[in-house]
Parts: structure tokens; C-alpha cells; sequence
């Protein structure tokens, strides 16, 4: 067994850690405390290939694949996680199943834009009452003449302010349940296609999460991604690849509080040595690098899976429950090895705090994941 | 235009060099190796040239071990055309004047009408590399250039170069070598699309003999590398203010000779 990076990964890794570092670190305290989305870096990222990372080049992408796509979503979470998941958004939930499902016309207009960063898009399927319960959707979508008319609710949606598309998931035969749920890919601008309301969260607070209500919103036909009633399945299948992105986040999200905990650690002295030096700081220090290295493999399973075309749904659902438990856990830690400064906003490591919360949330949550798991190792599926 | 470009694979600019057990060098174990970043800015002016004249190429070349294919293949994932890799044993601990003639050797080679280095590799801060090669090719040299313009008959450039307190400027006929200095632009970072493609560019292995150089003995070699003395730890001076400085006086006249 080899656990090697190829040349490619590793200078995509390289180069994601000195952007992060030199043009997203500097910037992402003050993002947090205006909630102000970052506009600037992530046209820059755009502009680097890191919004279409397993994007063909064909279709605007960089050509890589989905390892390099975790490395860099580690280097980029290690300094801003609400980069990282404007980042992780376009990417997984919303490049990768334009590309899969896509009709080539589908994937000229609405991939190409998004792959190669001029635009971004965004997934929206959670609605007030289907979060985990995501098959009870009530958004309609009735069929009328060459299109369909949608009326409903979204909420929740990450990119949704600042998406120009939304991949949005709609009932077209409420008697099939969730086999009757189709996909559409929505213009910003559509008449009937309102955004009123930007949440105020507690951690990502500079990637927007937005609402989004439908009302007599008239949607082409040639705008359905897949076929009637495959919305459902390209839903979950998508939520499989994102789920790899979020235990990205989560894990660069542990690593950079991690990264500042040894810092502090070696600079901070009480008892006349440096808090490193004292065993219970020793402690909380090695069980977080070990904590952080068991989730970047399970996470570079998961990825070299999926690049190798390989079921990677339930490893994805590990590499996500693992990475996130782990990096709550962890910024608790990382708090702790700060005592009473590390709950002072100036010294950063409580933003980290705040946002792993929500990786053990979307996507799906932990509990979520344990489910899928459990289906998985009874052979119930 | 065609513009050459020799880097040079140097350790990272963070890492904590050890003397080696063979003291002549130092530990690379665990070294992180990066393109010197003044080479850098070297590299993305002759891209800037390139792209300002809409058409050229950009050659990087190096001097170095294997490893040093990294370096050069980050060169191709920035933008440079192609590369050559000299690498010969004959060039193994090599002083700069052996690395200065296979260099001004592949440049009347390559016959381009601009050379453009790093003022200095980061490593050895040696910068002795540009003025050599240009005086072992005949050709005019202005080292750290912050600013240069092309003329358009593509005859000569215009340089400016760090001096004290403000720019001298020279007009330069071409061909000619220049050592580009910090400021002189912002190097670009590598694309994915680029990192993707460096692959399929053209890494050319370059030995001695391709260049008709023979191994020849070094000038210069290096004896051993030191470690800087630790620095002693500071003395307070305790007592009354007035007490502490006839001492603090007393000591820097008598102890360290300083006044």
C-alpha cells in the first residue's frame, strides 16, 4: 500500500496553501465580524481553478481530480471556512452534477461559467420542513405546455444571495413521493424567483445562506437536469460527493485551530515554562494531531474512491461524520489550550469554534451519516 | 521574443538549515525546495514580455540535481514554454564560475536575445551568476533591475536598477543579461489548468557533453560550513538607576570595548 501524492496534487496543494495563507488569512477575521461575503478572493479562486477543480477543461474545469480538490479545500478551510464552503458548494453540489447529468447544452451554459469562477451557483433542496426528512419536499413543479410552473419554499441555501444559478429540487408527481422529485436549474432573475431573506448565523458568517421562494416561477423544460423524477437520486448522489467536501472543511477548519493552539503553546507561559512543556496541554495537543490525521485519510479514501469510479457513498458518510465530530471536538480543545483568551475574538481560534459547529449539520448530520452507515455495514440498502 | 530564464531550486525560505555530516553541506533531510523567489520575479517579467508582445517564449533553465525538476516544472506551471535541466555529474558541487559557463554555453545554444535572472538565489546569497554569464557571453548586464521596457524595435531595453535612494536608468542594446530585483513586479500565481498542463511541456535533459564542456576542477571550494556562535544571553543590571549605569557604562567600556 502507497499513500502518495502525485506531482499534480501536491503543487495544487502548494498553491492553495500560499493563496490561503498570503490572500484569505489577512482577510478573514474582518469577513466574519461584517458577515460581508468575500467577493475579491473568491473571484481570485475562480480565477485560479479552484471553483471547477475535477471539472474537465472542456467544460471550464481545471482538470484535476477530487483528491486535489480535498487538499485544497483543507489549505483554504485552514484559513477561512466560509471560503471553503462557498468553494465546496460550487464545486460539489453544484458543478459535479451539472457535469454528470448535464446535456452538453446543459454544460456549456451552465458549467462552464461556474467551473471556471465567473459565476457561482448554489443546491437547493432543504425546505422549512425537509431538512433530514429531505424527501418530504413541497415545492411543486406542474408541468404547463413546454415547461413547468414552480411554487414553494427553500431555505438554508449556501451561495444562495450571490448564486446567477440555483440547482433547485422540486415535486413534479407528489403521488410518487420522493421517485416523483425532479431537478431544475434556475436563473437568479426568473420571474416568480424571489430571495428574501439572508439568515444571520453563527459560524460561516461570510458565505451567505439565504431563503428562497418560489411563486408562479416559470421554468423551461430545457432547464430540468436529468429526467422527470430523477431529482430525488441526483440529489443523494451529489450529497455523496459534497459530503467529502464538508470533512474537508471540517478537517482544514481542526488543522488551523490546531496550527494556533501549537503556537500558542510554545509562546504562552505559565509556571515559568511554556504551556507546551506542561503534559495536560501535551495531551489535548496529541490527541488533536491524531484525531486530525485519522480524518484526512479516511477523507483521502473517500476521494481517491470516487476518482477511481468506485462506490465511495458510505466511506464519504465516515470520512463527513468523523472529520466533523472531530473538528468540534478539536476547536473545543484548541479553546481550552488557550484558557481565557482563546474565548477573545482576537485571537481567532474561537471563529474556528464557531464555524465547525455547523459541520456535523449540513449535508447532512452526524445522525444522518450514522444512518446511512448502519444501512450500510447490515447490508440493508 | 525569446527569453531565457535560469532558476535555481533553494530551500525553503522558512526552513531551519543544519550543517550536514559532511560539513561541507547542510542537512537537506526534511527540506521543503522552492524556486528562489527572486528567480521568480524574473520568470514572471519574461511572461509579462511575452504576453505584452502577444507572442515569444520563455525558457527556464537550471542547474541541478534531479530534484530540481521541481522547480522547473513549477516554472512550466506558471506560464514558461519549456525547460531544460542541466545535470551532469561534472556539474556535482559545482562552484559558480562551472555553473556560469554551462550556462552562457546553453544560452549560445538557445541564442536568446534576453536573459533574465534572479538577483541572487536565496541559499548561498552568492548573486554572482548574472554579471559572470554576461561576461562570459560578451554581453552588457544590469543587475537589480525594478523596472524595464522593451524597446519597439526590439533592439534594446530600458532599465531601471536599484541604486541608493533612486532609479538609474540604462539604455541596453540587446542581447543582454538582467537581474531582476524585488519590486520589479508581483509574481503570478501558478493556475490548476497550468499545474495541470506543466506535464505535457518539454523538460530537456542537458548534459556536459551536449554543451561540448569537459569537467573541469573548481575554483573555488568550499573548506566547511560553520554554525553561527549562539548568541550569549543578555546581563541585567540590577540596583539603583544611577548605580546600574556608572556599571552599565563601565561594563560596555571595559568588557565589551563598544564605547
Amino acid at each position: 500500500m502507497q499513500i502518495e501524492l502525485s506531482e499534480e496534487q501536491q503543487m495544487i496543494q502548494a498553491l492553495a496553501r500560499e493563496f490561503a495563507e498570503k490572500e484569505v488569512k489577512p482577510v478573514a477575521a474582518l469577513l466574519d465580524a461584517e458577515a460581508r461575503f468575500p467577493h475579491e478572493t473568491v473571484k481570485r479562486m475562480g480565477e485560479l481553478g479552484l471553483m471547477g477543480i475535477a471539472v474537465p477543461e472542456a467544460y471550464g474545469g481545471s482538470g484535476a481530480d477530487t483528491v486535489a480538490y480535498v487538499l485544497a479545500l483543507e489549505e483554504i478551510a485552514k484559513a477561512c471556512a466560509s471560503h471553503a464552503v462557498i468553494m465546496s458548494v460550487n464545486n460539489s453540489l453544484y458543478c459535479d452534477p451539472v457535469l454528470k447529468y448535464g446535456t452538453d447544452e446543459q454544460r456549456k451554459k451552465f458549467l462552464a461559467p461556474f467551473a471556471s469562477g465567473q459565476q457561482i451557483g448554489c443546491f437547493a433542496l432543504t425546505e422549512p420542513q425537509a431538512g433530514s426528512d429531505a424527501t418530504n419536499q413541497h415545492t411543486l413543479a406542474v408541468r404547463d405546455g413546454d415547461g413547468y410552473v414552480l411554487n414553494g419554499r427553500k431555505v438554508f441555501v449556501t451561495n444562495g444571495r450571490e448564486a446567477a444559478v440555483a440547482l433547485v429540487f422540486a415535486q413534479t408527481d407528489p403521488a410518487k413521493a420522493h421517485r416523483g422529485i425532479s431537478a431544475f436549474l434556475i436563473e437568479r432573475g426568473t420571474p416568480g424567483f424571489l430571495v428574501p431573506k439572508v439568515e444571520d448565523k453563527l459560524g460561516i458568517r461570510a458565505s451567505d445562506t439565504a431563503e428562497f421562494v418560489f411563486e408562479e416561477c416559470r421554468v423551461r423544460a430545457a432547464n430540468r437536469l436529468g429526467e422527470e423524477g430523477m431529482g430525488f437520486k441526483i440529489a443523494m448522489g451529489t450529497l455523496d460527493g459534497g459530503r467529502i467536501g464538508i470533512a474537508a472543511q471540517a478537517l482544514g477548519i481542526a488543522a488551523g485551530a490546531f496550527d494556533l493552539s501549537v503556537a500558542y503553546a510554545k509562546e504562552r507561559k505559565s509556571f515559568g515554562v511554556p504551556i507546551a512543556q506542561h503534559q495536560m496541554v501535551q495531551w489535548m495537543l496529541a490527541d488533536m494531531a491524531t484525531a486530525i490525521e485519522a480524518a484526512r485519510l479516511l477523507i483521502w479514501r473517500a476521494a481517491a474512491l470516487k476518482d477511481a469510479g468506485r462506490p465511495f457513498g458510505p466511506e464519504a458518510s465516515m470520512a463527513k461524520l468523523f472529520a466533523s465530530e472531530m473538528a468540534m471536538k478539536a476547536t473545543t480543545d484548541a479553546i481550552q489550550v488557550h484558557g481565557g483568551y482563546g474565548y477573545i475574538k482576537e485571537y481567532q481560534v474561537e471563529r474556528y469554534f464557531r464555524d465547525a459547529k455547523i459541520t456535523q449539520i449540513y449535508e447532512g448530520t452526524s445522525q444522518i451519516q450514522k444512518l446511512i452507515i448502519a444501512r450500510h455495514v447490515l447490508g440493508a440498502r | 521574443m525569446k527569453i531565457l530564464v535560469p532558476v535555481k531550486q533553494v530551500p525553503d525560505t522558512a526552513t531551519q538549515v543544519k550543517i550536514g555530516a559532511d560539513p561541507k553541506g547542510i542537512d537537506t533531510a526534511g527540506i521543503t525546495w522552492i524556486v528562489s523567489p527572486y528567480d521568480e520575479y524574473a520568470l514572471e517579467e519574461a511572461l509579462r514580455i511575452k504576453e505584452k508582445q502577444g507572442q515569444g517564449e520563455v525558457v527556464a533553465v537550471t542547474v541541478g540535481p534531479e530534484r530540481a525538476k521541481e522547480a522547473l516544472r513549477s516554472c512550466l506551471a506558471m506560464g514558461a514554454d519549456r525547460a531544460l535541466h542541466l545535470s551532469d555529474p561534472a556539474w556535482e558541487n559545482a562552484d559558480s564560475l562551472t555553473v556560469a559557463r554551462a550556462l552562457a554555453a546553453v544560452i549560445k545554444q538557445e541564442a536568446p536575445p534576453l536573459v533574465l535572472f534572479g538577483r541572487q538565489a536565496i541559499d548561498d546569497d552568492m548573486g554572482a551568476m548574472p554579471a559572470q554569464v554576461a561576461d562570459l557571453l560578451g554581453w552588457p548586464c544590469a543587475s537589480w533591475i525594478m523596472e524595464e521596457t522593451i524597446s519597439e524595435d526590439g533592439k534594446s531595453v530600458r532599465a531601471g536598477r536599484q541604486v541608493e535612494g533612486a532609479l538609474e536608468i540604462f539604455t541596453i542594446p540587446l542581447p543582454c543579461v538582467l537581474s531582476a530585483q524585488k519590486g520589479l513586479n508581483e509574481p503570478r500565481y501558478p493556475t490548476l489548468k497550468g499545474i495541470m498542463g506543466a506535464k505535457k511541456k518539454e523538460i530537456k535533459d542537458v548534459k556536459a557533453a551536449d554543451l561540448g564542456l569537459a569537467a573541469d576542477g573548481a575554483q573555488l571550494l568550499v573548506v566547511a560550513l560553520e554554525a553561527l556562535p549562539p548568541r550569549p544571553p543578555g546581563r541585567i543590571i540590577p540596583g539603583e538607576p544611577a548605580e546600574a549605569v556608572k556599571e552599565l557604562v563601565r561594563s560596555l567600556r571595559e568588557d565589551a570595548k563598544a564605547i
